[in-house]
């Protein structure tokens, strides 16, 4: 960062630096009834996703004749956070599931499968912030894994900013951080090879060169992700670790 | 040939404007970058990502084995484990039947070996009009992911050839993933079943024949018996589908075991 | 709900052959289980959880607790309510959406056998009687199925309140702290049950069925069983399917669950308790 900014938020609660990443733990065929799935956790955000098809698309009106559906869901568990989750959709989980929808659409190739559905399950057994980017995470190895044809593979990270303080890989307690300007959450994802930002949502306040510098960082954070990813794909039923 | 490696979506697989972009890959700039996830080949500069996962997409004149989920007055509703159902018009079944009597032929539930005569995007259809077609009666039925095919089959049915020699079993393996394995003694049965398992998760390693032997042999505790190798049946109708394949030639052999 | 599937005629005749000559695929005796696993706290925000495998079939466990209104009938007991998701993560044939009826069966027969065996001591729930009692959620998710997720379930929710806390109760502001105390969810260890259904499939009596066994049963009886000196107690029953029990198949199945119980409870309380 150029300038010296004077900001409250001066040593991360978990003693991180500002752009470094929590432990991460990934593994590739984590469900044996799929041909995809993945579990992907960061920190104490662990997500698991599963692929389904591509198969017969229900309800038959939501069929597209000229290339499969893809369909996300993503769900928390009832027992991920603290306040028990009532079972069932949310309006919350509703719009994840649209936007990892959208970001994952962006790769995946779906042209040979006309008519039918690639559904995408995410579940967040256990929560601790950046649950989406997570999930996403998962997903995509898992997507891999089931042999659906795409481009290249998406990394996503929350950046974010306490009070006037980058940084990457926001936590829970971060997340309820109210010094200064407080806290500022920013979900990413990145796409391996060509580098666009499929997923991009913002809760906060930011300039526009503070968003410029966290994109700068997201990315340098999702090339680490995209490795651990690499890695896991490259060795099914292992669990890697970085 | 270079060993092969796992190559994920987006990855480079090799760099040079001499190679030739092949399945499961394309071109960007001077990198040939793979499609899809799977094992990387490099072979006569023709690059290619081999699956290792994903569903099966029918083609004219493969083998397939499905069970009749349905059925109307035209026909038999298949399902082989695709997103699209098969169709065996009453026309593709190798004797008359009067409408509404259908159900005598084949019925809910009946498995079949069915031969794909027309295939696209939307619709899948099949006949059983050929000798070695139609109902299978007795043994049972595997399931693996139909990338690992070939190798259940092996070179000139070679793997197919070993499995029946440990376990005096009949087998019919169909391109969509589904293996039918009959003998008179169940454990026969099960223990085809163990080393087609065995295949399919070892699919890629090298040296997979003396592997799946010293299985058969070691763990199994069984004998490879020498059984004679059938003659290659070439049905002149096959023949004739070289044209329309876009994969890389017939090779003959046992029915189902084309690669 | 899960759309019928077709089996394959063939297959399921030869399983059932085999299954007269008193033999399983998988080479397991027809009153065997899979082997049992299981893994602890797989969510640190939860008060107890934990996954339970049988075989290839996984389930997760989490136990919640929240301050709730007591009941009329019951002001100085706490309350439980059990809640069971069989959705695609666990299988093809599974769907989103709305609890399916088979979801809520499993939910249902599982709070009964809790319930009804009395394993948890929920006058020690209370905190302000007529006013304020401790509600436990026992959720429960289907994570891969390949059979038997009737105990698999049944398991699990056990081995979740077996090891669950009681969240710090903020006396001052009448409310539930963030944090877990050291006070275990009041379990009556004496009082531990376990869900075991027998299925019917042709004419054998069949233990923990593989999802392709599980699909040409031809109906199952569930049973919470406890144990009361050695000997079965039952809980709760459920009968599922439409295939009608004999009483032939009664004294069949009754006898199954005498002759292997200890071994089965051994086992299974293992898992819950860890001993």
């Amino acid at each position: 960062m150029a300038k010296k900014i004077e900001s409250a938020y001066k040593k991360r609660v978990d003693g991180r630096a500002f752009d470094e990443l929590r432990p991460i733990k990934a593994k590739v065929g984590v469900i044996p009834s799929a041909d995809g799935s993945a579990m992907y956790q960061s920190g104490k955000t662990r997500a698991i996703a599963v692929v389904r098809g591509p198969r017969t698309l229900h309800p038959k009106h939501m069929e597209n004749p000229q290339r499969g559906v893809l369909r996300v869901t993503y769900q928390m568990m009832a027992f991920s956070v603290w306040d028990r989750i009532k079972p069932g959709t949310s309006r919350r989980s509703q719009e994840i599931g649209k936007v990892s929808e959208w970001a994952l659409g962006e790769i995946v190739d779906l042209d040979a499968f006309p008519n039918s559905v690639v559904d995408v399950i995410i579940q967040i057994p256990q929560a601790d912030a950046g649950t989406r980017v997570a999930g996403i995470n998962a997903a995509v190895m898992a997507l891999a894994q089931a042999g659906v044809p795409m481009k290249e593979m998406i990394s996503a990270i929350a950046v974010g900013k306490m009070d006037k303080t980058l940084v990457v890989d926001v936590n829970k307690e971060e997340e309820d951080f109210e010094e200064g300007e407080g806290p500022t959450d920013v979900p990413i994802a990145i796409t391996s090879k060509s580098n666009e930002i499929a997923l991009l949502q913002l809760d906060g306040k930011m300039s526009i060169p503070e968003l410029k510098e966290l994109i700068k960082m997201a990315k340098v954070a999702c090339k680490k992700i995209n490795d651990i990813q690499t890695k896991a794909l490259k060795e099914p039923g292992k669990e890697i670790t970085g | 040939m270079e060993e092969r490696k796992i190559v994920v979506p987006g990855e480079t697989i090799i760099q040079g404007e001499e190679f030739l972009p092949g399945d499961g890959t394309r071109r960007e700039d001077k990198d040939v970058v793979a499609n899809r996830y799977g094992l990387a080949e490099v072979s006569d500069k023709l690059v290619r990502v081999i699956p290792l996962s994903g569903v099966y997409t029918p083609r004219r004149g493969n083998v397939i084995i499905g069970k009749i989920v349905n059925m109307n007055y035209r026909g038999w509703v298949v399902d082989f484990g695709t997103h699209n159902n098969g169709f065996l018009n009453v026309a593709e079944y190798p004797r008359f039947i009067n409408k509404g009597e259908l159900k005598e032929y084949l019925t809910f539930g009946d498995v079949i070996c069915a031969k794909v005569f027309s295939a696209d995007d939307t619709s899948v259809d099949l006949s059983v009009k050929l000798r070695g077609f139609g109902r299978l009666n007795g043994g049972q039925l595997i399931t693996i992911n139909p990338n690992k095919v070939p190798r259940v089959i092996g070179k000139e049915g070679s793997m197919v050839h070993l499995i029946k020699a440990a376990t005096g079993c009949e087998i019919t393996v169909g391109q969509n993933g589904i293996i039918w394995v009959k003998s008179s003694k169940v454990e026969d049965e099960l223990n085809a079943k163990k080393i087609i398992n065995f295949i399919s998760e070892n699919s890629f390693v090298s040296g997979l024949t003396e592997k799946v032997e010293e299985y058969i042999k070691k763990d199994l505790k069984l004998e490879i018996k020498d059984i004679p190798k059938p003659e290659p049946f070439v049905e002149p109708e096959f023949r004739e589908e070289r044209n329309f394949r876009d994969d890389r030639g017939f090779r003959g052999g046992f029915r189902g075991d084309r690669q | 709900m899960a759309e019928e599937v077709i089996i394959p005629n063939i297959q399921r005749k030869r399983i059932l052959e085999y299954l007269k000559e008193g033999k399983r695929f998988d080479g397991r005796a027809l009153d065997e289980f899979r082997e049992l696993g299981v893994e602890m706290n797989i969510s640190e925000n939860s008060e107890g959880s934990c996954s339970v495998k049988i075989g290839n079939t996984e389930v997760y466990a989490g136990v919640k607790m929240a301050i709730v209104t007591p009941y009329a009938d019951g002001p100085a007991e706490g309350t439980l309510s059990v809640g069971m998701e069989l959705g695609p993560m666990a299988d093809d044939d599974f769907q989103s959406g709305p609890p399916s009826i088979d979801s809520i069966e499993i939910a249902r027969v599982i709070d009964r056998g809790i319930r009804e065996s009395k394993l948890i001591d929920f006058e020690k729930l209370c905190i302000v009687s007529g006013e304020k009692v401790w509600q436990v959620s026992v959720d429960l998710y289907a994570v891969n199925n390949d059979g038997n997720l009737f105990d698999a379930a049944g398991l699990a929710a056990v081995t979740a309140l077996a090891n669950a806390k009681i969240p710090v109760y903020d006396e001052k502001e009448g409310r539930a702290k963030h944090e877990l105390s050291n006070v275990s969810v009041p379990i009556r260890k004496e009082n531990m049950c376990f869900n075991v259904t027998v299925h019917k499939i042709g004419d054998a009596f069949v233990l923990d069925p593989t999802k392709e066994e599980e699909a040409i049963s031809d109906f199952r009886l569930s049973m919470a069983l406890g144990d009361n000196d050695g000997e079965p107690m039952i809980s709760a029953m459920q009968k599922g399917n439409s295939g009608g029990i004999t009483e032939d198949d009664m004294e069949k199945i009754l006898k199954l669950v005498e002759d292997k119980f200890s071994e089965m409870f051994k086992k299974f309380s293992k898992i819950a308790t860890g001993k």
